[in-house]
């Protein structure tokens, strides 16, 4: 069902983990779903994203999306990343099934997030870059249920 | 990777190698029609009777009233819309349950569309369908009540006799999907009041594409498939022969080895689900405890989605399966889960493991210890996790 590179991306992932004081962290996507990517990019002074990290809970495709998603804006500057379509990622990864694509939709809007949430921290504006729509955080009040 | 672990067996099972064995005559030299005149071909009626009084046996059901059909979906849509077209005049209200087989819930759809209306019964946090709710739904036009006999994914046995009982108590009739069941647990029809039952070969090991659907004597569903006089008249097309010879075989096994076959998978179903509940927290087992089929053990992983483990399985050469969403082919996890009340992130995380007789202690261990690391891998992966850690370190 997927592509070698789908498989090796998620059984070994790129730049799991977190970032402490990350530059910016974004989370998309909702548990009910079943997909919810967060991406921490630590970002230096010219604007070039030193670093990322990524943690994901979600299917195959899921977490092989963000670990290349993570792999394509390393090292970029985040107007180079902002150009990371969901379309660069699944050609990267040599292509989803269709009913994952959304997932490789879900790692574009990780980055986006994770931008929008730099740009607000350093109070500057990222020509291009829109607020991310499916931030959980807008909505994350409802408890979480535990046994 | 050479290590083969097969832990779906409530998907399908393999054929036992008698079986295949019983059946291959009638591939190459007993290949006859059974409709056929001449002596070679009339055999094969004898032998398909003979396979008829075996499985009936196995019911305490009588020969003529076991129909062989291609398996157990066709056999659910045969009882559900047959039923609705012979005794539609006399009511149009059907009763089953929230948790019952796709072949069940979407014939009841497909009945809804056509001016049937269908009660589905809640079920309480083990999957048992609240026979309180089943009398209070119980109404004049009431035609057909059908509740499965267990459930194929959490392994929960329903109270069939009490089910059955309440039915003929109100004269309506009843049927149940015993896909899961049959060869599993002891079933009797008649001390469970049951009118109609499903069943499927390959749950047994026996092979595909053969099942049957048991209708009691007097009940007067009609043909579902047109076009021939066999199965008396009401299911048409040429025998399944080699498939029947199979089924019968596989059925006769399943009864003749029951009660040691399932007492040693409970005892390894009880092993393993002890190894996961001490050894990995935040888990939940899913279904009765005590009251489910004796080789069913269904988990809920906390803060990990289900495909990503079945792929970490399968890495590891254990075949299973999982009620999340990306594994139905839909945005919502199984219709089981949230039935139990499982929130959708818990359903999400679910693992279905079902063992066979050849399932050993050694197999488990070396899934517990897989699936241990597994589940850690994934979960320290897991920015949910990330924040209930946080959360708890607060």
């Amino acid at each position: 069902m997927y592509t070698e590179k789908v498989m090796d991306h998620f059984q070994n992932p790129r730049n799991v983990g977190e970032i402490e004081n990350a530059s910016g962290v974004g989370t998309v996507g909702n548990a009910k779903c079943g997909d919810i990517m967060r991406i921490y990019l630590d970002i230096d002074e010219n604007k070039v994203i030193r670093d990322v990290k990524f943690k994901t809970f979600g299917c195959g495709a899921a977490v092989a999306t963000s670990s290349m998603a993570t792999e394509l804006v390393k090292g970029k500057t985040i107007y180079e990343a902002l150009q990371v379509t969901n379309k660069a990622v699944m050609e990267a990864l040599d292509g989803l099934p269709p009913v994952k694509v959304h997932c490789s939709l879900l790692a574009e809007e990780a980055i986006h997030a994770a931008l929008w949430d730099y740009a607000e921290k350093h109070d500057i504006k990222i020509e291009g870059l829109e607020k991310p729509k499916s931030d959980i955080h807008e909505d994350e009040e409802e408890e979480e249920e535990e046994y | 990777m050479d290590r083969l672990i097969y832990l779906d067996n409530a998907a399908t099972t393999k054929t036992a190698p008698e079986v295949v064995e019983a059946m291959m005559p009638y591939f190459t030299e007993y290949y006859g029609n059974p409709s056929s005149v001449y002596g070679f071909a009339a055999a094969n009626k004898e032998v398909v009777t003979a396979q008829r009084e075996k499985i009936a046996g196995a019911l305490g059901a009588a020969p003529n009233e076991i129909y062989f059909t291609a398996g157990g979906s066709e056999s659910d849509n045969w009882a559900l819309v047959a039923t609705a077209e012979a005794y539609g005049a006399k009511g149009k209200h059907i009763i089953t349950s929230k948790i019952e087989h796709h072949a069940i819930l979407h014939t009841c759809e497909y009945l809804e569309k056509r001016g049937f209306e269908i009660t589905y019964l809640d079920v309480d946090g083990n999957g048992e369908v609240k026979l309180e709710q089943l009398r209070e739904a119980i109404r004049e036009d009431t035609i057909l009540i059908s509740v499965m006999f267990a459930n194929n994914e959490i392994g929960t046995i329903q109270p069939i006799q009490e089910i059955g009982a309440i039915a003929k108590e109100h004269g309506i009739l009843f049927h149940t999907d015993a896909v899961q069941a049959f060869g599993q647990v002891p079933i009797d029809v008649d001390a469970c009041h049951i009118d109609m039952l499903s069943a499927s070969g390959h749950k047994l090991n026996g092979p595909k594409g053969i099942g049957f659907l048991y209708i009691r004597k007097g009940v007067k569903i009609r043909s579902f498939i047109h076009g021939g006089a066999q199965e008396r008249k009401r299911r048409a097309g040429t025998e399944n022969v080699p498939g029947i010879v199979g089924f019968g075989k596989a059925a006769e096994r399943a009864v003749t080895t029951m009660k040691e076959r399932t007492a040693k998978e409970r005892e390894l179903r009880d092993y393993l689900i002890k190894r996961i509940e001490t050894e990995i927290p935040y888990c939940r087992l899913n279904g009765d405890r005590a009251n489910r089929l004796p080789n069913n053990i269904n988990f809920s992983f906390q803060f990990i989605e289900g495909e990503s483990l079945l792929i970490m399985l399968d890495m590891k050469g254990i075949c299973a399966s999982s009620g999340s969403a990306c594994t139905s082919g839909s945005l919502d996890p199984s219709h089981v889960l949230l039935a139990i009340g499982l929130p959708h992130e818990i359903a999400h995380g679910s693992l279905r493991l079902t063992l066979s007789d050849e399932t050993t202690k050694e197999d488990l261990d070396y899934v517990a210890e897989s699936l241990k690391e597994i589940v850690q891998n994934l979960r320290n992966m897991s920015p949910l996790y990330e924040d209930f850690v946080k959360k708890q370190s607060k």
